[in-house]
């Protein structure tokens, strides 16, 4: 597939890229294809949304990034470049010390993600540790990573044991852990999702915040459109394992140029919809790895299609302020229809 | 007693609307509820809610962890029982009712759960799960007319009857929803409790629900509590809205003026927290998230229960319970906003008795002596 082109460089420093990145899971009887030629840049001091529904590959590109695919899930191609050099070829070795020492992430679940049975500053410094730190560097470190995340009284904090706090505090504690090490790139997936609305609006503030202090690069995956124009200046949405639209978030939102990003964004009720009614959707079901379709994956729930779709998969095309991996020109669509369709 | 015939795809007079007597379908009068936990002393579940239903008419119960909403939702279909107030459905008191009333009651709210994956039975077929509800409720007499109304409640959720036929595994979640909602439909209530029903769905599948939702409701009469976190979907959905927190509602109007024009500082948080598809709002937002955690349940502040993170708590909102009012239309409990816009509160002899108990000195679960338990 065309690799992807490098969005120009305004936004600074180019803290890791991604480059026609190919993971897949395999069996014997044939593999299938999670990510399937993803490529982005991640720049300091900014924020990347990852956008895409349940199998759409958006959390596996994280993952693949962060060195964390579960057994039987695989990098098949591409690159991850960190300073120039391609991590996915490194050792396991290698590859812990940069999870965490560069490269830090966040996940959905805190209680989860946190050992019930240890002292929360006890995991902040483990991780200091697992890094090189030294004893007395670590837990200064650790008491002044849980200041920084907004945690009151960061000395009784550290004693207290996950199930003692509230599912926001957790969360910080989290991204205490992922911060501590003084990674460049921090990797967020879904991080607020179940979190209360007035808690995650706090969390969201924070990331933006310590991105801003520390100069990091954020890629943020989520499925929340609201969320990503919060955070994000930049923004790819996901569709059956490929990027098949990305640009400034801004202008993606404005004016979207391919026709899933723009059933996403009808579909979701807004101020200035009417009250009740139907909502425009976007019909079908999403695809699975296991059941894409040839050519383009999106045109079995495209009210656009044209021939082309079903021969040729289209590649991300510069159209407008954006790019869309899309054959048919956005002056020649049709608007998303709202007739329910029927799911059997 | 002869068995009940099925009369055509829910046509029957008892399932059209208007046909009680009460003008609301589901109230809850100063309903208190409260759990004993082991550890963490007394959750304030619900204090003193009143609410009304309108037959036909969809309520959005909006609000966060511990506010109480799925608490309402348990007590509105019959699930558990008040500590104290009273909620009527179909204008029957449900602390009333015996056996056989409880089983009328199935047949007039049902509830609709967030993930309906976890209340399908893995090892049973859609058409069988749905064929059991039947049966159970003796609504159909035989097995081939089970199988027909299935068919039909299928359909009448966008699913082909072919469906019968599946494993909840083998469905999509918004299929699941689907097969949900038609199980809740198959004793043809006239009111739904839908506990967040799109939450656990893919953005592209929520809308599609919704616009099932919205059809349903205007085919067959019927009224929704929709209880959600999401302000957006709540507007679009609801006729009215009530904003709970901590166990008491904050604020409660027409969908307009609670969307549109909230007045209580909480209400407001929570409308700036809802992010929106729109950069050019949420880039204004940035930074202006409301402060603090959501208290425990089991000890909520004293005063209004919102003080500790409000913005504009005054001294009064950390003494004095603030009560709904005025007594209609656009309803907030804020002792600043009730001032800011000349809103006449009721004297103290008028206050719910939770609020009552609180203003006299005494603990509020003194109130609780005057509930309706067997």
């Amino acid at each position: 597939m065309t690799a992807a082109p490098v969005e120009p460089s305004t936004d600074g420093e180019v803290a890791l890229s991604v480059r026609d990145l190919h993971t897949a899971v395999g069996g014997r009887r044939g593999s299938l294809r999670l990510v399937r030629g993803v490529g982005f840049d991640l720049h300091r001091g900014r924020t990347l949304a990852l956008v895409g529904e349940s199998g759409s590959g958006k959390s596996v590109t994280a993952l693949s990034i962060a060195g964390l695919l579960p057994a039987g899930v695989r990098v098949t191609g591409g690159q991850v470049l960190l300073d120039g050099q391609d991590v996915v070829r490194w050792t396991e070795g290698r590859r812990r010390a940069l999870r965490g020492g560069t490269v830090g992430m966040v996940y959905q679940d805190p209680m989860t993600a946190l050992n019930p049975v240890m002292r929360v500053g006890s995991q902040v410094a483990e991780g200091l540790r697992a890094h090189g730190w030294d004893r007395a560097a670590g837990r200064r470190r650790t008491l002044e990573v849980l200041d920084e995340v907004g945690l009151p009284t960061p000395g009784a904090l550290a004693r207290l044991y996950p199930h003692q706090l509230s599912g926001g505090m957790r969360q910080r504690v989290l991204i205490a852990c992922a911060l501590a090490p003084r990674p460049r790139v921090l990797i967020a997936d879904e991080p607020t999702t179940a979190l209360d609305v007035t808690i995650a609006q706090q969390i969201l503030d924070l990331v933006t915040d310590l991105r801003d202090e520390y100069g990091l690069a954020v890629l943020w995956i989520t499925h929340d459109l609201g969320v990503v124009a919060r955070i994000a200046e930049s923004t790819a949405v996901m569709y059956a394992g490929r990027i098949v639209e990305r640009g400034r978030t801004a202008d993606l939102f404005a004016r979207p140029s391919h026709p899933y990003t723009q059933g996403l964004l009808r579909s979701v009720p807004a101020a200035d919809q009417p009250h009740q009614g139907l909502l425009p959707q976007i019909g079908g079901t999403p695809v699975s790895p296991a059941t894409l379709p040839g050519g383009c994956p999106f045109r079995t729930r495209c009210p656009q299609q044209v021939e082309r779709c079903a021969d040729q998969e289209p590649p991300l095309l510069r159209r407008g302020p954006a790019e869309a991996a899309c054959w048919v020109p956005p002056e020649d669509w049709r608007p998303v229809g709202a007739a329910e369709v029927r799911h059997g | 007693m002869a068995e009940p015939e099925f009369v055509g795809p829910l046509s029957g007079s008892r399932s059209g609307p208007g046909t009680g007597t009460a003008e609301s379908i589901a109230e809850m009068t100063g309903v208190v509820k409260h759990y004993r936990t082991r550890g963490r002393g007394e959750v304030h579940a619900l204090d003193g809610v009143t609410l009304t239903v309108g037959r036909g008419e969809v309520l959005g119960l909006v609000g966060e962890s511990g506010c109480g909403k799925s608490t309402a939702a348990r007590l509105l279909t019959g699930l558990e029982r008040a500590d104290a107030g009273t909620v009527r459905v179909d204008g029957q008191d449900l602390a009333a009712l015996d056996r056989a009333g409880h089983r009328r009651l199935r047949r007039t709210v049902q509830l609709v759960f967030q993930d309906p994956y976890a209340s399908l039975d893995p090892r049973q077929r859609i058409g069988d799960a749905l064929a059991e509800v039947l049966t159970v409720h003796r609504l159909v007499a035989a097995r081939t007319a089970a199988r027909a109304r299935v068919g039909e409640l299928l359909e009448m959720v966008g699913l082909l009857p072919a469906t019968a036929e599946r494993y909840p595994h083998q469905l999509s979640g918004g299929q699941r929803q689907r097969v949900g909602i038609a199980r809740a439909l198959s004793l043809q209530p006239r009111l739904l409790v839908l506990d967040e029903p799109v939450s656990a769905l893919d953005v592209s599948v929520r809308a599609e629900i919704v616009n099932l939702l919205d059809r349903l409701r205007r085919e067959l009469g019927l009224a929704y509590v929709f209880i959600s976190h999401d302000l957006g979907m709540v507007r679009h959905l609801a006729d009215r809205i009530a904003v709970m927190y901590l166990g008491q509602i904050v604020e409660t109007g027409s969908w307009e003026q609670v969307s549109d024009r909230p007045v209580h500082p909480y209400t407001q948080a929570l409308h700036r927290a809802v992010p929106v598809a729109d950069p050019a709002v949420e880039y204004r937002r940035a930074g202006d998230a409301v402060r603090g955690e959501i208290p425990d349940a089991a000890r909520p502040p004293a005063g209004c229960r919102f003080h500790p993170r409000c913005p504009l708590a005054e001294d009064v909102c950390r003494t004095e319970v603030p009560v709904l009012a005025p007594p209609s239309g656009h309803r907030f409990a804020c002792h600043v906003r009730q001032r800011e816009l000349g809103v006449v509160t009721p004297t103290s002899a008028e206050r719910p008795a939770d609020a009552r108990g609180r203003l006299s000195g005494q603990p509020a679960t003194a109130s609780r002596s005057t509930g309706a338990r067997p």
